[in-house]
């Protein structure tokens, strides 16, 4: 019987099964950001457990608010970097050199196929789109991963979700994660793997196949992942080079990981997205979705492009081709925020940056922002925000606020108009 | 860290599935870094008619009993501490967010699910009056008790997650085992 991609990577990270159903699996990576790790620092020394297993293993960085906000950001900030200091966790990056986790870290190469994850972040599951299996995980599992290196998941079931047609002009895969969440509903994958398949993923670049595992979680997966072919190869080039006499050669040792033909699956759903339409999300929760021309007229004071699942160079792409020579519409205020300082520097370079500022947007550093209401871009009560994010919960942006999910091309053209509008109409 | 966890008292009925973590604590809250500060905060953000954030039926439940998908979206472990830190170390629903459930077993308390038929008599007991609930993890049974009636229900746990609660979490059991 063959096995799941997801099921190979199990079983050769397995460290223990200590009761049946539970799988203790050694860890390639534990990731940590300012927000979730500092009370698992603060509590591992109040148990006298002031270690690390590993510290190459261990990747930090601080981008939910950042730079620093007030003195108790400033504090969370100052623990993670003295923290990374004390035990020469090199790879942690600070105000200059920081960006948003999910983008950050896959742009430095540190995500492999065949690699186990984890972070005390629910998007962690971006990180499936390089065939790693990556969950997020509470401050608890992270303390136990910095410590042993190790965390417990429950034996596997995956959803194959097979994606088949040619995309239609206009149409991304931001769109097509917020159909198969609506299909799902927001615990439709609830302890699962979601495998991710067929033609469009792989036509998909490694982008738009991260846009996709970031928002598994918002169908309750522990993990989207994806198979690691050519694109995921290239990509990954620049720094596995030194590893491999070929391109090739990387692909054929990476294959291994890939799903057998035979693999048992609990589910297989496909979607033919010929006719997909652009998508846009109504009420509180990431189910609840419809195409944006039900949507299109609904008034919104805010737009916010950047986050975990759409703040990287090919979404910044997409929005400032709609924006070039426009301007916003006076009744709203358009926040941009590039994930990563290349992905600023590469916005700069293609004039991008310049594209934004011209239409009206402000443009911040690299961070988590306006996202989930913790930093700037806060909503005031009953405002209604237009965003890349991936979480529309009550009050998400900040209480009383509204948001409607979409893709950077709806965002954008919602920003030229103020009302919802289908970015083909743009 | 953890004072003495005690699976047993008041019960306050939350009758809405989905309850997400940015109801049960707002990510505005994540700048603290002990637990006992996100203490004033539980369910600050939950709108459900008839419920009360402030009120004495929250501030004196020990248990809390939902529906499905209880704890999704983040994984924040705010939201199992903010129930800790106010004494409610049982959550019973239909189902739970994965993440959340597994922080509420790896901080050594119980999310317990139970089938629907059960939770609807669970959430009929509550039309009596005060529901007491108290769970005796050994013989995995939860007793629901009014001034006029009580009900019995048993569970399943799986015995990893029975193991955390009786090692008090998972640092504990990982740190003696691995």
């Amino acid at each position: 019987m063959g096995k799941t991609i997801t099921e190979k990577i199990f079983e050769a990270h397995l460290r223990d099964e200590p009761f049946p159903g539970t799988m203790v699996l050694d860890l390639d990576r534990v990731l940590c950001h300012e927000i979730t790790t500092p009370v698992a620092i603060a509590d591992l020394a109040w148990r006298g457990k002031d270690r690390v297993f590993d510290s190459t293993k261990i990747k930090a960085v601080i981008d939910h608010v950042t730079p620093s906000k007030d003195s108790k950001t400033a504090t969370q900030a100052k623990m993670l970097r003295d923290w990374a200091r004390r035990h020469g966790i090199r790879d942690f990056f600070d105000v200059g050199h920081n960006g948003v986790c999910h983008a950050l870290f896959p742009e430095k190469g540190y995500i492999r196929p065949g690699f186990t994850v984890i972070m005390g972040d629910s998007h962690t599951c971006t990180h499936g789109a390089f065939g790693a299996f990556a969950a997020g995980v509470g401050t608890t599992d992270l303390e136990v991963g910095i410590l042993k290196g190790v965390c417990a998941f429950r034996t596997p079931k995956t959803i194959r979700v097979d994606l088949v047609g040619q995309l239609p002009e206009g149409v991304y895969a931001k769109d097509v994660i917020l159909y198969v969440i609506g299909h799902l509903g927001v615990n439709g994958a609830t302890d699962r793997v979601i495998e991710f398949r067929g033609s469009v993923v792989d036509e998909f670049s490694m982008e738009a196949r991260m846009t996709l595992c970031n928002m598994a979680i918002e169908a309750g997966g522990t993990c989207g992942i994806c198979m690691p072919d050519m694109t995921t190869v290239d990509y990954l080039w620049p720094f596995i080079a030194g590893e491999y006499a070929s391109r090739e050669a990387a692909l054929e040792q990476y294959r291994q990981w890939c799903s057998d033909e035979d693999a048992v699956y609990e589910k297989v759903l496909q979607f033919d997205v010929s006719t997909l339409e652009p998508q846009v999300t109504f009420g509180y929760k990431p189910d609840c979705v419809k195409p944006v021309a039900e949507m299109a007229g609904t008034p919104v004071d805010q737009i916010y492009i950047g986050t975990c699942t759409n703040g990287r160079i090919e979404d910044l792409r997409v929005a400032a081709a709609i924006l070039k020579g426009k301007k916003i519409a006076d009744s709203v205020r358009g926040i941009v925020s590039p994930a990563t300082p290349k992905i600023f520097n590469d916005a700069l370079q293609e004039g991008i940056i310049q594209i934004f500022m011209d239409s009206g947007f402000c443009v911040t550093n690299p961070t988590c922002g306006a996202c989930l209401g913790m930093s700037n871009g806060v909503l005031a009560e009953g405002e209604v925000a237009a965003s890349t994010s991936n979480r529309n919960f009550n009050g998400r942006m900040g209480k009383g606020g509204m948001v409607h999910l979409m893709s950077p091309a709806t965002a954008a053209a919602t920003a030229l108009t103020g009302v919802i509008t289908d970015p083909r109409q743009a | 860290m953890n004072g003495k966890k005690v699976f047993e008292g008041p019960a306050i009925f939350l009758d809405r599935s989905d309850i997400n973590t940015d109801e049960i604590i707002p990510a505005k809250y994540l700048t603290e870094v002990t637990k006992e500060a996100l203490q004033p905060y539980m369910l600050e953000d939950l709108k459900l008619e008839g419920f009360d954030p402030k009120g004495d039926k929250l501030r004196n439940a020990r248990v809390v009993v939902s529906r499905e998908n209880f704890g999704c979206g983040s994984s924040r472990e705010h939201a199992p501490w903010v129930f800790e830190v106010n004494g409610v170390h049982t959550i019973i629903a239909e189902s739970y967010a994965r993440i959340f459930r597994q922080n509420m077993f790896n901080g050594g308390m119980l999310a317990i699910e139970l089938p629907k038929a059960d939770l609807d008599r669970l959430f009929d007991l509550e039309k009596k009056g005060e529901v007491t609930i108290s769970v005796d993890l050994k013989s995995q049974t939860i007793t629901a008790a009014t001034a006029v009636t009580t009900e019995a229900f048993s569970f399943e746990i799986s015995p990893f997650d029975k193991a955390l609660v009786e090692a008090g979490g998972w640092v504990e059991f990982a740190d003696a085992r691995y």
